[in-house]
């Protein structure tokens, strides 16, 4: 039997237009894009995300249901005014399966509106922005870190049981540290709390001497603060050095000591501050998880880290039950929804509006290292206000 | 505001100006006398925190820290004027300005590369650790208080060493007439090496007594950079004395402004420094230098 030229190409172009997942032999390499900072003051976070996620791929033989994990990553400067040129670039131009990422939250605001209309699967790793599981939450929109309401709205309740009626809030004054303050402010008056004064402090100055001065002569219970890096180091040596720490207590969201706990040193001491992760968190995954973070790094893993790596995770179990299978989307979106995973955090599950369902914990600055004291909010659920994603 | 919060703030304010008083003294000086705009001001003075930070985990000691970080700070400073700013003198302006803006870049990258981008705590020596009452529930840490009478003194040793040896009247020669001075048989190259080193080591210098106060962080020189620009300006370009009150005024300005007006805490600097502007254009002192 002969072949007949035309019936050769007849073949090949119907055999193009049938769907990939039929062909299980070779399937195509599974593109995750990973939209992080690899420069700037992030960079660090951007590198622990990165490093976690292919450590968790590892874990699963380089493959996520079945197809090979090609990486591409784009430095995003945590620089909101270059984001949609970025974006575009990994969905426009490397054509990627999944986008991953930002740390920074501008860079996540710019992300999301692009996202949304080009409909590309999307895992948000670290940035806590309200409006990502809220106002601009999509059914193709997942985040694995946190929202920053989860960070400060059980500390409220923490405080209170502590006796402290009275506060003053200092924050730096931009998204971050107003959704924060929010969350925190929500929860201290529904448990009875008084908050004294407020003082905005405008991002990123850490000349705080003045506003010490103030908490001094206000004499509250307790000072609830969000600062984050440099200026939470600075913060805390210099409410230390104010003689304040042993006077008003000292709360914050966990960002207020995380990674720059050394730095602080003895001036830490004693501060209570809510996080959904704790580098001490004593369970067998996240004994596990570190040992073999600092095995593949030689760095310690953190919080950032948790997410990166639970991001694999997470994004392995959906597309294991769909065999790899991105084009069908429902049915990944649908699998995700479900995804149950011991994470190092502890017990994890996605909200109606795709935000981790997550215990958060109160850890204590004792001897120089962070200790868990004990579960803040058991399966602390952000309320997702103004999400629309009709469920 | 009660009285006691009232003279509390103050001394608040007093404090942080003297110490933008000793980051700014060395800009003004360089400027004053070489006509440079040296935007890398800034990270000399993250320099000086680094080493501070760096030498003090090596040797266990804060001051000998500052002792052996000084003398690097001159070292850089000599060839930072050698290498790039010597060439500049005949220069205008916006060379200058290209210049050391390039020098900023390449000062952030080297930090990076030698020590990292993470965040870092200066100990203070256990012999000034200790606090005093400040107000009724404050106190006020020794190091604070040390720093701030450092800088008093410096300021007042560099008025001295202007003013009245032999060397401060080159330099005040040099800054009027360059060429005339040359013609009398002193080195100007010489002269403006050693100033600009002095430049340097005051920025650095400023670094390494902030830096238990600030922690060690990376960019914490442009934030300084920008503030002591407004204290120059408000000051009159190149007036040492002028920076001194322009630093307090500044240093005041932000300390009230954070209390009383914390919605334009921000902007409240710089609001001074229009209004010192307005009234006088070349700055409370300049733009003649220092005694004239």
């Amino acid at each position: 039997m002969t072949l007949s030229r035309r019936a050769v190409l007849g073949a090949a172009a119907c055999s193009s237009l049938l769907p990939r997942r039929l062909f299980s032999a070779t399937p195509a390499r599974l593109r995750i894009g990973l939209l992080l900072p690899y420069s700037g003051t992030y960079a660090a976070l951007g590198h622990n995300i990165t490093d976690a996620m292919k450590l968790a791929a590892s874990e699963r033989g380089g493959k996520l249901g079945g197809r090979e994990v090609e990486w591409v990553a784009v430095d995003d400067e945590s620089d909101p005014a270059k984001a949609p040129a970025n974006v575009n670039k990994l969905i426009a131009g490397e054509k990627v399966d999944i986008l991953t990422g930002p740390v920074h939250s501008g860079v996540a605001m710019a992300m999301m509106q692009i996202v949304r209309q080009e409909n590309v699967l999307t895992v948000v790793t670290n940035a806590g922005a309200q409006a990502v599981t809220g106002t601009l939450c999509a059914p193709h929109v997942f985040r694995t870190s946190f929202s920053n309401w989860q960070t400060s709205y059980p500390c409220a309740d923490v405080m209170l049981k502590d006796g402290r009626k009275k506060a003053v809030l200092m924050f730096w004054n931009y998204s971050f540290g107003q959704e924060s303050m929010a969350a925190f402010k929500e929860g201290y008056a529904k448990g009875g709390g008084t908050i004294v004064k407020e003082i905005a402090v405008p991002f990123p100055s850490t000349e705080f001497q003045a506003n010490l001065s103030e908490i001094a002569s206000l004499k509250p219970d307790a000072v609830f603060v969000f600062f984050a890096g440099a200026g939470a180091a600075k913060f805390v040596k210099d409410y230390a050095d104010a003689g304040l720490r042993d006077k008003v207590a000292l709360y914050g969201s966990g960002f207020l000591t995380e990674g720059v706990l050394a730095a602080q040193g003895a001036a830490a001491e004693g501060i209570k501050t809510t996080l959904h992760y704790a580098d001490a968190l004593d369970n067998p995954a996240n004994r596990k998880f570190r040992e073999s973070f600092k095995k593949a790094t030689n760095r310690e893993a953190d919080v950032y880290a948790v997410a990166g790596y639970d991001t694999v995770h997470v994004l392995a179990q959906a597309l294991e039950k769909v065999r790899g299978d991105t084009g069908a989307r429902a049915e990944l979106i649908a699998a995700l929804e479900t995804v149950r995973i011991d994470s190092p955090r502890g017990r994890f599950r996605f909200s109606k509006t795709h935000n981790p369902v997550q215990d958060v914990y109160l850890r204590q600055v004792k001897g120089g290292r962070e200790v868990v004291v004990g579960v803040a909010m058991k399966e602390a659920e952000d309320p997702g206000a103004g999400c629309k994603m009709g469920k | 505001m009660s009285l006691s919060l009232f003279v509390l703030q103050i001394v608040n304010g007093i404090e942080y100006g003297l110490l933008l008083f000793l980051v700014a003294s060395g800009l003004t000086l360089v400027f004053g006398v070489l006509g440079v705009l040296n935007f890398a001001h800034g990270s000399f003075y993250m320099l000086g925190a680094y080493l501070a930070w760096w030498l003090s985990e090596r040797t266990g000691s804060l001051l000998l820290a500052i002792l052996l970080a000084i003398p690097a700070m001159v070292l850089i400073g000599v060839a930072v004027e050698r290498l790039a700013i010597a060439r500049l003198y005949a220069r205008d302006h916006l060379s200058q300005v290209l210049l050391t803006y390039g020098l900023v870049l390449l000062f952030n990258e080297l930090q990076r590369a030698l020590w990292g981008n993470d965040v870092h705590g200066v100990r203070t020596p256990a012999a000034l650790a200790w606090t005093m009452p400040l107000g009724e529930t404050q106190t006020w840490p020794a190091w604070r208080a040390l720093t701030a009478l450092a800088c008093v003194c410096i300021g007042v040793a560099m008025r001295q060493i202007v003013l009245k040896t032999r060397f401060g009247m080159r330099v005040r020669a040099g800054a009027s007439n360059a060429e005339m001075v040359e013609a009398l048989g002193i080195d100007v190259r010489r002269l403006f090496a050693i100033v600009f080193s002095a430049g340097t080591a005051l920025a650095g210098l400023a670094g390494m007594l902030a830096a238990p106060l600030t922690t060690v962080y990376p960019g914490m020189g442009e934030n300084v950079l920008i503030l002591s620009f407004v204290v120059v300006v408000i000051g009159g370009i190149g007036s040492i004395r002028g920076a001194f009150f322009g630093a307090l005024l500044v240093g005041l300005a932000d300390t009230f402004g954070k209390v009383l007006l914390p919605g334009f805490a921000s902007a409240i600097v710089y609001a001074v420094m229009a209004a010192v502007l307005l009234w006088r254009p070349r700055g409370l002192l300049g733009p003649a230098f220092e005694g004239r």
